[in-house]
Parts: C-alpha cells; structure tokens; sequence
C-alpha cells in the first residue's frame, strides 16, 4: 500500500500543515519510504496480545479537590503572539 | 585550575565546601570555556553569565554556612527541552525560537535548591526528533572528538558540552535512545532511568510514553549523584511514580562476583561494525575477569522494535505537537488570511522537516481505517518486547551490547535517508518501549579515535545497581577520562 498525493495532502491538512507544491512529491516519497519500513509489524502473529499502551502500567492518580494554583494569565500572555484585555486574539471565524 | 575539568564531582565538591574553591571561581572557569570553545561546537543555544553568577554567588553564601550538601555549587547545562523561567526554552526548533519559559521544569526547580549552577541551554535534534543533532534550528552541533562528525542526538549538545568539558555534567532526556546513543558517540556515561522515575513536567512532549530525563556526566557516580537530585514524584505529572526515594550512589561498590551477563543473540548478530564489536568484546572480558557470568539470552522481537517505535513515538508526537497553533506561545507566520490559515502556515514555518514528517505520520497512522493496522498493532508488539525482557531477566541480572552500531558518523551522512538515520536507534529503543533502565559508558575507540559505547540494560528500577556495574568497570579502566584532543 502506497501513499499519493492526494493521501499525502489530507494528512497534511488533518495535520494543518501548510504543504507548498514543491515539497509535495518529496514527502511523497519520504512518507512512503517510512510506511514500508513500518510494515514489517504486519508478519508478527499478534492475535490475543493485550495492547501495551505505556511504559508502566499505572490506574490514573486523583488528587483532593482543592485550588493549588494561582493566577498566571499576565506572565503566560506576555509571551503570546496577540492578546487584548486578557483574550488570545485570532482572526475573526464567525461573520 | 585546569585539572578541576576532569574532575569527579565528589572531588569538585570536596573542593567547594572546604572552601578551596569557590562556586563563582567554578563557574567563570566554565564560562570562559564556553566562551572560547563553543564557536566550535555549537552544543550551547543560550549561556546568560550575569545569571549563572548570580547563582553562583548564591551557592557561595550557602557553602559559607557551613551545612551544604552534594550538588551546591556544581555548574550543570540543560537540554533546551526543558524549562527555565526567564530563560529562552527553543527546543531546537524556529516554533519556540522565542519562548522564554514562564516556569521551570520539576527537575530545574529541584536541581535548583539543591544548590546546582545553571550553566546554559544545549542544542539538540527539533523537538528531540533525531539521532545527530543536526536538525536543529541553531544548527548542527560538532562532535569535539572530530569537529567532522555528528555528536550523536537527540542529546548532542549536552553530550558535545561535557565530552569539551564546557560542563562537568548536562542533562538530557531519552525517548528512543537520545541520552544513551550521543554519550556513547562522545566518549560519556549517560542513564536514562526507568521510566515514571524523573518528572516530566516543563519537559517539552516528543513522545509522553517513552520520554524521560536522565544525567550525562564523566562518569557514572557523577551520574548517580546528580540522579539522586532529579528522580522523585512529582503530582503534576500524572505518570509519576509515587516510590520511597533511593539513594543512587548506594551501590557503586557492588561486587561484580557472580554477576550474571545477558548477552542477546540479536545484539551480536551482523549490524555492528568490527570496531564496535572489538571494543564490547574487550569490556566483557574485563567483566569476566572481575568474576562475571556470561549467559547467552533472546530477545526475539528486537529487531520489530525500530518500526514499532516509529509508529509509537510519532503517533504521541503528532498529537503532543498539536499545541503549538501559534496562538498562545511561540511562532506564528507573518501573513494569513484566517485562522485555518494561522495555523497551518504557523505550523509549516515554524517546524523543521523531519518533525513535520514525524507529524505527519502520527498523523495517518492514527487517522480513521489505519488505527487498528498500524498504532494498535505496534502497541501489540510494543508488549511483547517488553515481554522478551521479563524473561531475559529471569536468566541474567543486566543484559550488555552496543549502544550504537557504528561510531559517530560524519555530518551529513544520513540525513537525505531518514530510515537509515532511525536505525541508528536499533540497540535502545526497545528500553523505551519496555520503560526499562539504561546507561552507556565508553568502552573503547574505533577509527579515527572515535569513542564506542557499552550499554547496560537492566531491570525496572534497577538504577543503583547499574550504576556501580558501571562504577566497577570505570574503576578498573580510564576510557571515562580520556578528553578530546584540543580541549583541554
């Protein structure tokens, strides 16, 4: 199975990836160079394995309800792009 | 003043609380070798004097009072992965290229009480995403042992830093192999604990299940040392592990006697080149000689673990790596027309190439129809690698081989390839995905003088005994001393 343009593409837009023309035959090339490397998983007989989805299994903490933090908006909005009266700013999304 | 650069840091220690030497003396000493050695290498992103003084002149006042403890007055570099309030935070890459922490890291914090002089920030691959340091943003950093080579990677500059002896210890952090593979190419030791053990928190995200920090020093009591400063739980990061907290140095003098060495087949199949092969040879007959077994084991997966991890790690990357939308930090393109727009050219300017391809594949292994093909499937294989360990380890007590297949590569060797540059992760990545304990120590030098790394696998929480497995062999030969021509 081999990935086109097209492929390539959608999943720079799921991605949001801007993707100029010229890059696009390249990646091509790349992406699919990696997915054959990978398809090697598929000869491995993996029926009845638990699937191990991190390094150590763990049952997720909880903590008591309390507030342990403080307020920060001024020093994490000192270092964004565009902020106004304490908003990120964006282009406008809705007319 | 010159013999301190090659010095233990029980030794630089000693030497600072019997007020022999000053922390401000220390940390101009380093300063000016930054100064004048870095242009070369390239392995410092940022070094802020006034700060580091500052700090130092703190240190001072503490070792004055009489009741200092190990690391108080002990310069130290950090990967610029991980957080430093004040401090730009780049990750190596153009998207934090103005990121000026507004916190710092569990582990900055925790060094920083206990007295640790912040030295600077070190290069390293965009976003932890590479094996040669040469994928970074600041450009690539050189190997101080041939200024030709890669430095190894992720971790190069705070491999590059120490092996220049710029600083007598860095930290680094290790998804696939970015501590372990660059100590090995500059002639270091370097552990990359068991995973849970070393907060992650203000730690920037590459791949959350398999990334952990870990010391690049000298040796490995100056790594077990420093571990003791870092590891321990930290409720802001939900993969913490809550343990009673261990002294890291308590068995540096363990006896080797007995000592049963796994050794897998598939290690020391074809893929590693003579040299490398000659040097782990001569290490484990220096292993047998102090009275260590050697065992044959199987770990009959490992080869599966290069293509596992490289649907593991970017999958957890292409979602991490969502974040950066050039909205709240970091870059954000010039020109746009909307939103979609803001972050996709933000995006597509702000990352380098392989971490868009990295993204990218995440991105479609785990888009609708290819999940179950691809993410769950290396998840599947993912345990039976760590299974392959559980049994090893019920035959040996640590397992040894290569850390690298071949001795640091020239610059520019590997990078129009990039499954030839990930399988220069075919030795460590399968700790990761295991979660297991690790660390590298020079055994040795190929052609060209280039060091080699013996690597040191062993059971989860392990740590302590590895490293006076380590501290055994660094007992009986010098390859941890050896410097570079040139910098000394």
């Amino acid at each position: 199975m081999s990935l086109t343009i097209s492929d390539v593409e959608r999943v720079a837009k799921l991605a949001r990836l801007e993707l100029s023309a010229s890059e696009g035959a390249a990646t091509v090339t790349q992406l699919n160079g990696i997915l054959a490397f990978v398809e090697q998983l598929q000869a491995v007989d993996t029926t009845g394995i638990e699937p191990m989805t991190h390094a150590v299994e763990l049952v997720q903490r909880l903590r008591p309800d309390f507030v342990g933090e403080t307020d920060h908006r001024a020093a994490f909005q000192a270092i964004a792009p565009e902020t106004e009266l304490g908003l990120y700013l964006v282009p406008k999304v809705i007319e | 003043m010159n013999e301190l650069i090659n010095a233990s840091l029980r030794d630089i220690s000693r030497a600072l609380t019997e007020r022999r030497l000053s922390a401000v003396e220390l940390a101009t000493l380093f300063l000016e070798r930054i100064e004048r050695l870095n242009p070369t290498f390239n392995a410092f992103i940022t070094v802020e004097p006034d700060k580091t003084l500052a700090q130092a002149r703190a240190a001072d006042a503490r070792l004055a009072s009489g009741n200092a403890g190990p690391l108080v007055g002990i310069p130290l570099a950090y990967k610029d992965i991980f957080c430093t309030k004040g401090m730009l935070t780049s990750c190596g890459s153009n998207m934090l290229s103005n990121f000026v922490a507004p916190y710092d890291a569990h582990v900055v914090e925790q060094l920083s009480n206990a007295g640790i002089v912040n030295l600077g920030k070190l290069n390293m691959d965009e976003f932890a995403m590479g094996s040669s340091t040469e994928s970074s943003f600041f450009g690539p950093t050189k190997n101080p042992w041939d200024v030709t080579r890669v430095p190894g990677g992720s971790s190069g500059g705070s491999a590059a830093a120490v092996a220049a002896r710029l600083a007598p210890v860095a930290l680094g952090t290790d998804t696939g192999g970015s501590i372990r593979q660059p100590a090995a190419m500059c002639g270091l030791t370097g552990i990359k604990p068991t995973y849970g053990i070393v907060s992650r928190y203000g730690m920037v995200a590459y791949a959350s299940s398999l990334d952990q920090g870990g010391p690049m020093a000298k040796s490995a009591a100056d790594c077990a040392l420093v571990l003791n400063g870092i590891a321990g739980f930290d409720q802001r990061d939900s993969t913490s592990l809550d343990r009673p907290a261990e002294d890291y140095t308590r068995a540096l003098g363990y006896s080797i006697k007995g000592l049963r060495i796994g050794l897998p087949r598939e290690f020391f199949a074809d893929g590693m080149d003579d040299e490398v092969r000659f040097a782990i040879d001569e290490a484990l007959n220096v292993y047998r000689s102090l009275g260590a077994e050697l065992v044959q084991v199987d770990l009959p997966n490992s080869e599966l673990s290069v293509p596992a991890y490289y649907v593991v790690a970017p999958a957890e990357a292409s979602s991490n790596l969502s974040r950066f939308d050039g909205v709240r930090y970091g870059y954000r393109a010039p020109e746009y027309r909307d939103l979609g727009e803001l972050y996709s050219r933000s995006r597509a300017q702000g990352f380098g190439a392989e971490v868009k391809r990295r993204i990218m594949v995440g991105t479609y292994v785990l888009s609708h129809g290819y999940y179950d093909a691809y993410y769950l499937k290396a998840q599947k294989l993912r345990r039976l690698i760590a299974e392959d360990f559980r049994n090893a380890f019920a035959h040996c007590d640590v397992i040894m081989g290569p850390t690298s297949p071949f001795v640091a590569f020239p610059i520019g060797a590997k990078t129009d390839d990039p499954v030839q540059m990930y399988l220069s992760d075919i030795y460590t990545v399968s700790t990761n995905l295991a979660g297991l304990p690790g660390l590298s120590i020079p055994c040795g030098f190929g052609a060209g003088n280039l060091p080699v790394g013996l690597q040191i696998l062993g059971p989860w929480f392990d740590e302590a005994r590895m490293l006076g497995i380590a501290h055994q062999y660094q007992q009986q030969t010098d390859w941890h001393l050896r410097m570079p021509g040139g910098v000394a």
